[in-house]
């Protein structure tokens, strides 16, 4: 309805864009005295977050179950790879490199988008899922350009403006930055027109058919900026592990970001927050039971999936609501 | 050439049997909680290992047929077992809320068996003895062996004996009514949980004798060995048309066929260029096809958009 539409929508854009901020400045003033190693889990979990982002838009967004969206990322970090390492000798520019990965993350999202868009629910789950293994196998085995299952070592560290971005810190930087730009994106386009189209999708595409949506586009361009958003997040990866393989792209991975979202909460930027922290930090903290650790994950995930099945921060939450209800007491 | 045929033929029979025991598993359990069950695959892996503890405790010195018959019936006891702990546990208390909840906490499941079981017998692969007894044998230029045919009838007994159980008998008909639709059959008096459980006492269990029928045949197991086998046997599921028992097998058949003659066409249509490497492409690409043109499987009931459309699934 208008009138509710009205009431929630223009405040907690600003609220939570000031409340991501001041963590994002509380976590940034804690780095620079932090150990390496704390450091680094801080990295994987922004990666993760910029995966979970990007995923959220059709899982979250669109409510189309996407089970492949590793192979966009596998797209980035191989675009990376190729073109900044001796294994073509190319050595580009690594913005020129960002921009090739966007675009071919892109256009390998509407290719998947397009023979999808006929299907909903788990049909279409299993086909990404179908996709996802595909781009698998083929980076496996294209030897002569992927270098298999080996892998592609001694990729360059980034270089841009003249500074090289080559320790955890300086990774840190640089994922805090493309983080907080990929929010702000992300979350302008919840509440602009094209995110509005999404939700009325993912509630009731028939209606939303309806009332004049046109829902291919919508879901292209859902599964198109979710796909670069996936493909960016590869080529940092690519660039603060300076070593890629296949191995790294498993449906295992696919399923991480899912439950990343899942149990954080699906369509809301918190919740994806809230959950990289606490899928990545899992295995950190099980690492003293390295042989335990994936029985214990397993485990961890089914049990909260059965005492939270809508995650830990609702869809409907948000500063602005948490604001409301202190002020209602 | 005709030897070569023939002998890809019984090759591509066994393993889409193989497929086809499998898939059962996913289409039973799909037709009534409509859930993608991703521990399956690993209950075709426990299958293979359940067997290993029974041969190695009863067995060591080789079984007979009767011996053979034991294993089989351990495994598909104890998996059985398994399957039905997993839905009490892990599904039962999802089956009201989103669809994708339970289908996660199966994600979840399957990763806990895979490391349970590296735990408990390492990750690395264990050799696994025929329980048929391996004689080559010659039939038109093509080389046959024992353990292909001993798969082949074996599945297709087992499959036999299912459709007998869900089209004759009285808990089979409640099975099938529940999969038609829980809450009528509910309010006929079913018991759905015991329907359920049925179901997760025989899909798990023909998914075991799938695992020791592969071991059987490659000779050799692994703990994730579940993982690429399970999607491949989801997939003929939905190429068959998911939900659908003889939609099953057939897609079991004809995923097998693909694969087969797939892989051994490809290096001779490409001159060599791609290989045998690409056999796990043909599943997913024939899957992709498949669902473009007939968006509900071969044998799947003709669905029109609407009832596809399953709202506010997350």
């Amino acid at each position: 309805m208008s009138v509710s539409a009205a009431n929630v929508v223009p405040k907690p854009t600003k609220l939570v864009g000031v409340a991501l901020i001041l963590a994002a400045i509380v976590l940034a003033a804690c780095v620079p005295f932090m150990p390496n190693y704390y450091v680094r889990v801080l990295d994987s979990i922004l990666i993760y977050i910029l995966l979970g982002m990007g995923l959220n838009i059709v899982i979250g967004y669109a409510g189309l179950l996407d089970l492949g969206f590793v192979a966009f990322y596998a797209i980035g970090a191989y675009t990376y790879a190729l073109l900044a390492s001796p294994q073509l000798d190319l050595h580009l520019p690594f913005l020129l490199i960002l921009l090739i990965a966007s675009l071919l993350g892109a256009i390998a999202g509407i290719l998947l988008g397009i023979p999808v868009l006929r299907l909903r629910g788990d049909y279409l789950a299993i086909v990404t899922l179908g996709f996802g293994e595909i781009i698998r196998v083929l980076i496996n085995n294209a030897d002569r350009v992927t270098n298999g299952p080996k892998g592609i070592a001694s990729i360059d560290r980034i270089n841009m403006f003249g500074l090289t971005i080559s320790t955890p810190k300086d990774i840190f930087w640089l994922l805090l930055v493309t983080c907080i730009i990929v929010g702000i994106v992300v979350w302008r386009l919840q509440n602009s027109i094209l995110g509005k189209a999404w939700m009325a999708i993912r509630e009731d595409q028939d209606a939303a058919r309806g009332i004049g949506i046109n829902t291919t586009n919508a879901k292209l361009a859902a599964f198109a900026i979710s796909a670069t958003i996936g493909s960016i997040a590869g080529v940092i990866f690519a660039s603060f592990q300076r070593f890629v393989s296949p191995e790294s792209f498993t449906f295992q991975e696919s399923v991480l970001i899912v439950l990343i979202i899942v149990i954080g909460g699906v369509g809301n930027i918190l919740g994806v927050i809230a959950g990289a922290f606490i899928l990545i930090l899992l295995p950190e903290l099980l690492r003293d039971y390295a042989e335990y650790r994936m029985l214990l994950l397993g485990l961890l995930m089914a049990v909260l999936i059965i005492v939270r099945p809508h995650g830990l921060v609702p869809r409907s939450f948000t500063p602005a609501s948490l604001f409301a209800w202190f002020r209602s007491r | 050439m005709t030897g070569l045929i023939v002998q890809q033929a019984v090759n591509a029979l066994t393993i889409g049997a193989i497929y086809a025991l499998i898939a059962l598993g996913y289409t039973m359990v799909y037709g009534v909680l409509r859930l993608i069950n991703f521990a399956h695959g690993e209950m075709f892996m426990l299958g293979a290992y359940a067997a290993l503890i029974v041969v190695i405790f009863l067995f060591p010195n080789g079984a007979g047929f009767w011996g053979a018959l034991v294993i089989f019936l351990a495994a598909f006891v104890a998996v059985g077992l398994i399957g039905v702990a997993i839905e009490r546990a892990a599904y039962k208390p999802l089956r009201h809320s989103s669809r994708l909840a339970p289908m996660l906490s199966s994600l979840g499941i399957s990763l806990a068996i895979q490391a349970a079981v590296q735990l408990v017998a390492g990750p690395q692969p264990i050799g696994f003895a025929s329980l048929f007894p391996a004689i080559n044998l010659q039939f038109a230029g093509a080389n046959i062996t024992t353990v292909q045919i001993g798969i082949i009838l074996c599945a297709l007994l087992l499959m036999f004996a299912l459709n007998r159980f869900v089209a004759g008998t009285r808990l089979g008909i409640n099975v099938r009514a529940v999969s038609e639709n829980m809450r009528t059959a509910q309010l006929l008096g079913i018991n759905i949980d015991r329907a359920i459980s049925l179901i997760f006492f025989i899909g798990p269990g023909l998914g075991a004798i799938a695992g020791i029928l592969y071991a059987s045949y490659y000779g050799v197991m692994t703990p994730t060995m579940g993982v690429i086998v399970g999607l491949k046997a989801f997939t003929a599921a939905i190429l068959g048309g998911i939900g659908s028992i003889p939609g099953a097998m057939i897609g079991g058949f004809i995923l097998g066929i693909l694969e087969v003659f797939g892989t051994a066409m490809l290096p001779i249509l490409t001159n060599g260029y791609l290989g045998t490497e690409y056999r796990d492409i043909f599943a997913f690409a024939a899957l992709i096809l498949v669902l473009l043109f007939k968006p509900s499987g071969l044998l799947g009931e003709r669905v029109s958009e609407e009832t596809m459309v399953y709202k506010r699934d997350f």
